[in-house]
Order: C-alpha cells, then sequence, then structure tokens
C-alpha cells in the first residue's frame, strides 16, 4: 500500500518536473545533434557538427569570456563587502536595523527595475556620473556604449544589487560564534585586525565558499538588466551566455544552435552543483 | 568598533540606498528638477499620472497578481504532497526519485527556455498567465524544504491521529500542514518576491499586455527608445516595485531569515 501511496502523493509534482526540467534537458541534447529545421528543409541529424560551428564562433569564445569576467568582477568585491557589511552589522552600531535594511533592501528589487534605476546614472551628458565627471572638468563619456567601460558599469550595478544578499548568510554564521572566542582573545591582547585573520575569517570559510559556489551559479543565471542596458552591446561586449542563447532562439531563430549553447551552460551549472554538494557534504563531516 | 568604522558603514548604508532615493527625488518632483537637487522644488504627483497612463500598468499589475497567486497555490499543494510522500511513505524508487526532484536545483526552467517555449506551444498556453507559471509550480525546492520539515515532526503524533481514525490526507491536513506553518511563511514569502520579480521567462512565453507581468510591462516601457522621460521611469519603476518593497520595510526579519533559507538550501 505504502507503494501506491507515495506515488500517488507524488505523481501530480512529477509530471510537471518531468515536463519541465527532465524532458527539455534531454531533448535540448538531442536537439544539439541535428540541424534546424525550416520550411524547405527539414532538421536532419548532423552529429558533431553544431558544436563544430561552437567551436568555431568568435561570438561564443566572446561571451564565455565575458562571462569570466562578469564573473571575477563581481564575485570577489561582494563576498569581501557582504563580509564588511556583516561584522558591522553584528557589532555595536547605533541605527543598526536601520543600516541592515539599507544594506539588504537591492535584494528584493527585481533586476529589472535595478537596471531602469541605474541606466540614469550612466547616460551620457546628463546621467549622474558624467556630471560628477564633469565636475572634475573630464568631458562627456558614453558609458555603455563603449567597450571599455560597459563591464564595468555592469559590474558595479551587480554587486550593489547582490552584496546585501550574501550579507545575511555571514550575518547569520557570525552569529553562531561562541562568544568566548572574542572575550579570550581580548584578554590575551589581540588586536582585532589579528582576530579577524586567524580566528574569524577561518572559522567563516564554510559560509565563504558556499557563497562562492552560489554566485558563480547566479552570474550564469543573471542576464535581465541586459535586456535594459545594453542588448549585450556595444559589439558583444557585454553579452553574456545565457543572453546569447537567448538571441540566438529568438532573434535569430537557429533553434539547433541555440540548443547546443543550452548544453554548454548546463554542462557549466553541473559542475557548479557537484562542487557545491560536495561542499555541503564536508561541511555536514565537521559537525 | 572604532568611531571611524561606524561613519564608514552609514557612509555606505547611505550609498547603498542613494540609488533608491534619488528615484524618489526624480518621481515626486517635476522633470525640470530631475537632476538639480534644489530642496525647495515643488512636489508633485504628475509623473505617477503619467506613467499610469503611458503604459497599461493596472493590467500588469493585475497580471502579476494572477501570476503569483496562481504558483503559490499551486506550489503549496503539490509540494505538500510531494514532501509528505518523501518524508513518510517509503516506496519503492524513492531515493532516486528525490535526486530526480532535486536536479531541478539546478536546472532551473528559465535555462531551459528553448525546450519549454516549444512544449507551451504545444500546449497552447503561449501568452497564456498558466503559460508563465506551469514550469514553476512543481518546486524542487518547496518540496526540498517541506520534506525537511515534515521529517522533524515526532512520529508519535502521527500514531496518535491514526488512532483516533484520522486518513492519510487527516493526519496530512490536521498534524503536519499546521506544524510547518513557519515553513510554509518562509517558501511563500521567497516564492512571491522570486515571481514578482521574475523577467525571463515571462518575456518569452508572453507577447500581449494581457498576459504580461510587471517586470516585463516595466521593460518595455523603460527601454531608452521609448523616449520616456527619466522623472515618468522612475515613478514608474517605484510603483512597480513598491508592493513589495512596503511588504519588505514591515516584514524585514521574516523576509531576510526566508530568503537565507532560500540561499542555504
Amino acid at each position: 500500500m505504502r507503494h501506491v501511496y507515495g506515488w500517488l502523493l507524488l505523481t501530480p509534482a512529477a509530471i510537471l518536473l518531468v515536463a519541465f526540467t527532465h524532458y527539455p534537458a534531454v531533448a535540448t541534447l538531442a536537439e544539439s545533434f541535428f540541424s534546424t529545421g525550416t520550411a524547405v528543409r527539414p532538421s536532419r541529424f548532423v552529429g558533431l557538427d553544431n558544436y563544430a560551428a561552437l567551436a568555431a564562433d568568435p561570438v561564443f569564445w566572446q561571451v564565455l569570456r565575458n562571462n569570466f569576467w562578469f564573473a571575477l568582477g563581481t564575485i570577489p568585491t561582494s563576498i569581501a563587502l557582504a563580509l564588511l557589511m556583516a561584522l558591522w552589522v553584528n557589532g555595536r552600531l547605533p541605527a543598526r536595523a536601520l543600516v541592515r535594511m539599507a544594506y539588504f533592501t537591492p535584494t528584493v528589487l527585481p533586476m529589472i527595475a535595478v537596471a531602469n534605476l541605474w541606466l540614469y546614472f550612466y547616460t551620457p551628458q546628463i546621467g549622474l556620473l558624467d556630471k560628477v565627471a564633469a565636475m572634475f572638468g573630464a568631458g562627456s563619456h558614453n558609458w555603455l556604449g563603449s567597450p571599455d567601460t560597459v563591464m564595468g558599469c555592469l559590474i558595479a550595478m551587480t554587486i550593489w544589487k547582490e552584496a546585501g544578499f550574501f550579507m545575511i548568510f555571514y550575518l547569520a554564521a557570525l552569529q553562531t560564534l561562541p562568544p568566548e572566542l572574542g572575550e579570550a582573545a581580548r584578554i590575551e591582547g589581540a588586536s582585532r585586525w589579528y582576530f579577524f585573520r586567524r580566528v574569524t575569517f577561518p572559522l567563516l570559510m564554510p559560509t565563504t565558499l558556499f557563497v562562492l559556489v552560489n554566485a558563480t551559479i547566479n552570474s550564469f543565471k543573471l542576464v535581465d538588466h541586459l535586456f535594459i542596458l545594453t542588448k549585450g552591446g556595444p559589439d558583444n561586449a557585454s553579452n553574456l551566455l545565457l543572453y546569447y542563447i537567448y538571441q540566438v532562439a529568438f532573434s535569430f531563430f537557429d533553434v539547433a544552435y541555440a540548443a547546443t549553447l543550452t548544453v554548454i551552460l548546463l554542462f557549466m551549472l553541473g559542475i557548479f552543483a557537484v562542487v557545491q554538494f560536495q561542499l555541503i557534504e564536508r561541511r555536514v563531516h565537521y559537525r | 568598533m572604532t568611531h571611524a568604522e561606524r561613519v564608514a558603514a552609514w557612509l555606505l548604508a547611505i550609498l547603498w540606498l542613494s540609488p533608491l532615493l534619488y528615484a524618489f527625488w526624480a518621481a515626486f518632483h517635476p522633470p525640470a528638477f530631475a537632476t538639480t537637487f534644489d530642496p525647495l522644488a515643488p512636489l508633485t504627483l504628475a509623473n505617477f499620472e503619467k506613467a499610469w497612463g503611458y503604459a497599461p500598468f493596472p493590467r500588469h499589475f493585475l497580471n502579476t497578481v494572477i501570476l503569483v497567486t496562481m504558483v503559490l497555490a499551486a506550489q503549496l499543494v503539490l509540494c505538500t504532497l510531494a514532501a509528505f510522500a518523501f518524508a513518510r511513505f517509503d516506496f519503492a524508487g524513492r531515493d532516486v526519485a528525490f535526486a530526480l526532484v532535486l536536479l531541478q536545483l539546478m536546472i532551473m526552467p528559465e535555462v531551459l527556455i528553448v525546450e519549454n517555449y516549444r512544449t507551451m506551444a504545444r500546449l497552447g498556453l503561449v501568452d497564456t498567465i498558466l503559460g508563465i507559471g506551469l514550469p514553476y509550480m512543481a518546486s524542487a525546492f518547496g518540496i526540498f524544504l517541506l520534506r525537511q520539515t515534515f521529517k522533524t515532526i515526532p512520529r508519535e503524533l502521527e500514531e496518535a491521529a491514526r488512532v483516533e481514525g484520522c486518513s492519510w490526507l487527516g493526519v496530512l491536513w490536521r498534524v503536519y500542514v499546521p506544524l510547518a506553518r513557519p515553513t510554509y511563511l518562509a517558501y511563500a514569502l521567497v516564492s512571491v518576491s522570486y515571481h514578482w520579480n521574475n523577467f525571463l521567462w515571462p518575456l518569452i512565453v508572453t507577447n500581449s499586455v494581457n498576459t504580461r507581468p510587471l517586470t516585463v510591462g516595466l521593460a518595455i516601457f523603460g527601454a531608452p527608445e521609448s523616449g520616456v522621460d527619466w522623472s515618468v521611469i522612475s515613478a514608474g519603476t517605484l510603483m512597480a516595485v513598491a508592493p513589495l518593497l512596503v511588504a519588505f520595510l514591515l516584514f524585514q526579519r521574516q523576509f531576510m531569515q526566508s530568503f537565507m533559507q532560500a540561499g542555504i538550501k
């Protein structure tokens, strides 16, 4: 009986999960071995041709590089900021709740709204950034329109959006640290920096690793802002893998190639998931 | 904490709030004052009025509310049933099934946009609110979270209810669901925030005003080529985020705790 009940209870969720997660994942993989069908020429098996095209596609390599720089630009800085925020908010600070709220607020905003707000800072001439630059006598600059600055603009905005989210994980971890440690250090006369470097930071390592993996996964999924700010431009300078998949599928209508790109994305997410899983296992082991 | 550090913490807080504060400034003042910070500038609600008129905001609001409610209601039912099965029934293939469920934590529906769009087209659900919500209704995160909670509930409670003549579903409804209330609340907050803010999949699967949620409406409205001026965009953006922002300001602690649970999984 328990078999029947168990499966009966699971069935509604299982049908939807299979339909929108497992089936499409397998179908994507299959699709990547076929050509994109057209009215005159139906889709046919092409083996690894799509992957060969991918290897020869300069835009693919560029979005991959961009993803790498985007991750490298956003993750270390937002983690460092998150840790700093958590230490501050965890300490004796007047109006602590208000400060914590200020740090966390960007997390609850949709990326689209964030992009709308930040677009103004980056607009040439009337934007805030140009106004500040003008005060120092610098000329107008097209921040989002120039390949040299566009990535930096997106990185700054993403750090603002994400640091407060990572802060709450550090905050929770800090609150589990025994206060005796700090007292002992004070009696021994250890400086705060020394205490942080030798005690707090090592004890927070599991949290740091955890946040690191989550942030990496996020950096591959976060593309909403591109729709408002740059559309991947100028000349793909700010294009990211998931946005490129969207473009290939829904602007260029090359479904097979989009599937091939999706396989690469799934592969990467898979690697991160394995790393994440191992971290969780290890953490359980420590306890 | 030194004095300098306190000041730094405060300055960072102000810096962090400033984009939002600036949007408030622009939204409540005439466009002429959008970029000049004159404390005596006249206040106005004209920007909100204009934004409300430029884009079909009432319709987008309605769509988002329908979407969020529908997804949450379906998630609560489906995830409760599945989580109960995983927590309390030792059925054949349970561990494999659970591993397959967890796979969704990694492969979110928005990564599989191409195939999912095709599925929606086959089902005739393109450009419907149901089409936006359907891929999210069976949520691995919800199943996982509820399973964890259900497992902590002592078996004795369940056995007592069984002795009293409760059916399996009765036990679930009268024992498990009430005891898991905090988990439901945390999950609901995360789900509502997620779907209120979600963009890529709704953008792909909708193509008319009647189905587009707020985020998609906002993207069209705020795009530079729409030619709407800055003050009006700020007003529109604030309107779209207001419900969630107000809820957050009222229930900060609850929000932060829920988001944390969602992150840790």
